[in-house]
């Protein structure tokens, strides 16, 4: 395991982070490795500093103390505007809320992330809808769609520009048991594909289908779970 | 989005409305001041002039401006042997260069006619249609008078004016050239011109240096409380197109900013996606741009409508569409979205996608 470790290149490192607000460590001192196309869960009791490690890792917020490393690039270093440049090109992001626009349809959703990142393209939007199995809903407003299809879509626009890693934050936590399966199997078929996951989530059952499950409490990572089913990766630092 | 549309729209229409007045109140108030009667006298240089002088001074006059010439010649004839002052012009430029003149009856209109002063005719209790006789006494040997002419005319009407016109006769110049054997020379003549007070004062100018034998001066209470109205009236215009426009800005802003809490997820995600500061500055201010300029053309449109209504309402009469107006009123409206943009603008940037996508 020492050799792998030497060996292979972490795309994701966190070198003893701490986020703290006044005498409120919401992180402390937090360090972990995240290999390129693994597929991790995070837990813990809500105020166990989940939102804030996802918050850093996805661009969206800086570390008070310690090294983010994304690719090689730390990005608790960088500014706000190669942050944004940073979360465009190798994140994708999966909300427990969906946040599809209201006034766009599924297809337009999914091209809203391409605008940003580089030119809509409707067919290669469309291909990602069918992916999700969603392509005879392409033309439909989200107030149209099931939680599940909206969920979906969310998922569509995630991968549309093939990011490095997605992050998905209580993706099934609004989700009925049927649609959590379906979402479940389209992160095994990313999985499966090479995508790197973290996701963030409070059902044991999705956690359980990731290789390894990292638990939080108190802001500190308390222990890891390892899916015995997944062999050969690397555990925490 | 619609709020702003309308108050952009209402502040074009205003905007448009008041600066086509703004630019039409002169014409239109120097219509209405030419009733308070002439603004401009020509006087001869020696002591008299002709009506060759006039006619060589009123051509310097632009033809479109010139409301009435009346010349006026003045000699003192008798009527039951008491002086009274006979004033010979042309009744048709008399009566539009002093159209306040209140006149019972008819003006003169044929040889043989005249208009007497209220108190003439209360003197000699003279009404419409009794006819009167006028000798004209140029000449006395001591107390005795020569009588040298004599002339009949029919009284047309009575001249009421408040002044000291109801102390005259008026006759043709004809009439009272006849009536003196002399011929026309004139003692003044009263021009009433529709002109702003530079280009009277320039006109003025011109005539007197280039018209020998007449001297154009202004009438300066006219003049000087037209310019004086006129000021404070295009001020009050510049200052409530002001007010409008800031009224307009403040509305654009309030709802940009509503429109800007209401889409904070909607800005939020689109940040967590990867748009930059300048691509949510280029969408909401285009956004308010296009709403500025679609506002502006359609309130330049009403806009006219309005100064229409207003000019046919207060000064009774019609306005030609300014089409240079409408560029402009489409510019003017889209800086002012510009700036009340700016501020909602701003906070749209200052939004943070992990607060808002979390629902905080």
């Amino acid at each position: 395991m020492g050799k792998d470790k030497v060996k292979r290149m972490s795309l994701l490192e966190l070198r003893n982070v701490s986020k703290i607000y006044g005498d409120l460590h919401a992180l402390d001192k937090v360090s972990l490795q995240v290999e390129k196309g693994e597929w991790v869960a995070i837990m813990g009791p809500s105020g166990s500093g989940k939102s804030t490690m996802m918050n850093i890792i996805g661009c969206m917020d800086k570390p008070s103390e310690g090294e983010v490393l994304l690719d090689g690039i730390d990005i608790a270093k960088e500014t706000a505007k190669n942050l944004t440049n940073i979360r465009r090109d190798k994140i994708g992001l999966i909300f427990q809320q969906f946040h599809l626009v209201s006034y766009l349809t599924a297809l337009e959703n999914v091209m809203m992330a391409q605008y940003y990142h580089s030119i809509p393209d409707e067919k290669e939007a469309m291909e990602a809808l069918e992916r999700v199995g969603l392509a005879d809903r392409a033309r439909h407003l989200p107030s149209q769609l099931s939680g599940g299809e909206q969920q979906r879509v969310c998922v569509a626009r995630a991968l549309i520009n093939y990011p490095e890693i997605i992050l998905a934050d209580e993706p099934t936590g609004n989700l009925d048991e049927a649609n959590e399966e379906i979402v479940v199997d389209l992160f095994r078929r990313l999985h499966e594909d090479g995508t790197t996951l973290i996701v963030v989530t409070h059902d044991p059952e999705v956690a359980e289908v990731a290789q390894r499950t990292l638990v939080l409490r108190n802001g500190r990572l308390d222990h890891e779970t390892i899916n015995p089913n997944f062999t050969g990766h690397i555990k925490l630092s | 989005m619609l709020v702003a549309l309308l108050a952009i729209m209402i502040g074009a229409t205003i905007l448009s409305g008041l600066v086509t007045i703004y630019y039409d109140v002169p014409r239109q108030m120097g219509a209405q001041f030419r009733s308070y009667g002439a603004n401009m006298i020509f006087t001869g240089t020696q002591e008299l002039f002709n009506m060759e002088d006039v006619e060589a001074g009123v051509r310097h006059i632009k033809a479109s401006e010139l409301v009435g010439v009346a010349p006026y010649r003045y000699e003192t004839v008798r009527i039951h042997d008491r002086p009274i002052m006979a004033a010979g012009t042309d009744m048709d430029g008399a009566r539009k260069s002093s159209p306040f003149w209140k006149v019972s009856g008819e003006w003169p209109k044929a040889d043989g006619e005249i208009m007497v002063g209220k108190n003439v005719a209360d003197t000699f209790r003279l009404r419409e249609g009794d006819s009167l006789i006028a000798t004209f006494a140029p000449e006395t040997d001591g107390d005795e008078i020569i009588l040298d002419n004599e002339m009949t005319f029919i009284v047309t009407g009575i001249l009421d004016t408040g002044g000291n016109e109801e102390d005259y006769v008026y006759l043709s110049l004809d009439d009272l050239e006849e009536l003196t054997g002399e011929e026309t020379t004139l003692d003044v003549c009263e021009l009433s011109v529709s002109a702003s007070a530079d280009q009277l004062t320039a006109y003025a100018d011109a005539i007197s240096n280039n018209v020998e034998g007449i001297n154009a001066r202004l009438v300066k209470r006219v003049t000087q409380s037209e310019t004086a109205v006129l000021s404070k009236l295009q001020a009050l215009v510049l200052l409530v197109t002001i007010v409008v426009l800031a009224l307009t800005m403040i509305c654009v802003a309030t709802t940009m900013t509503a429109v800007v809490t209401e889409r904070r997820k909607e800005i939020g995600l689109r940040k967590a996606l990867g748009a930059s500061d300048a691509s949510i500055i280029s969408e909401f201010m285009g956004e308010g741009l296009l709403l500025g300029g679609i506002g502006g053309v359609f309130g330049s449109l009403l806009g006219f409508v309005f100064a229409q209504v207003v000019s046919v309402s207060v000064f009774n009469s019609s306005i030609s569409f300014r089409f240079g107006l409408l560029p402009i009123t489409v510019i003017v409206s889209i800086i002012v979205t510009g700036i009340a943009c700016m501020l909602p603008v701003k906070s749209a940037t200052n939004v943070d996608p992990a607060l808002v996508l979390k629902g905080e």
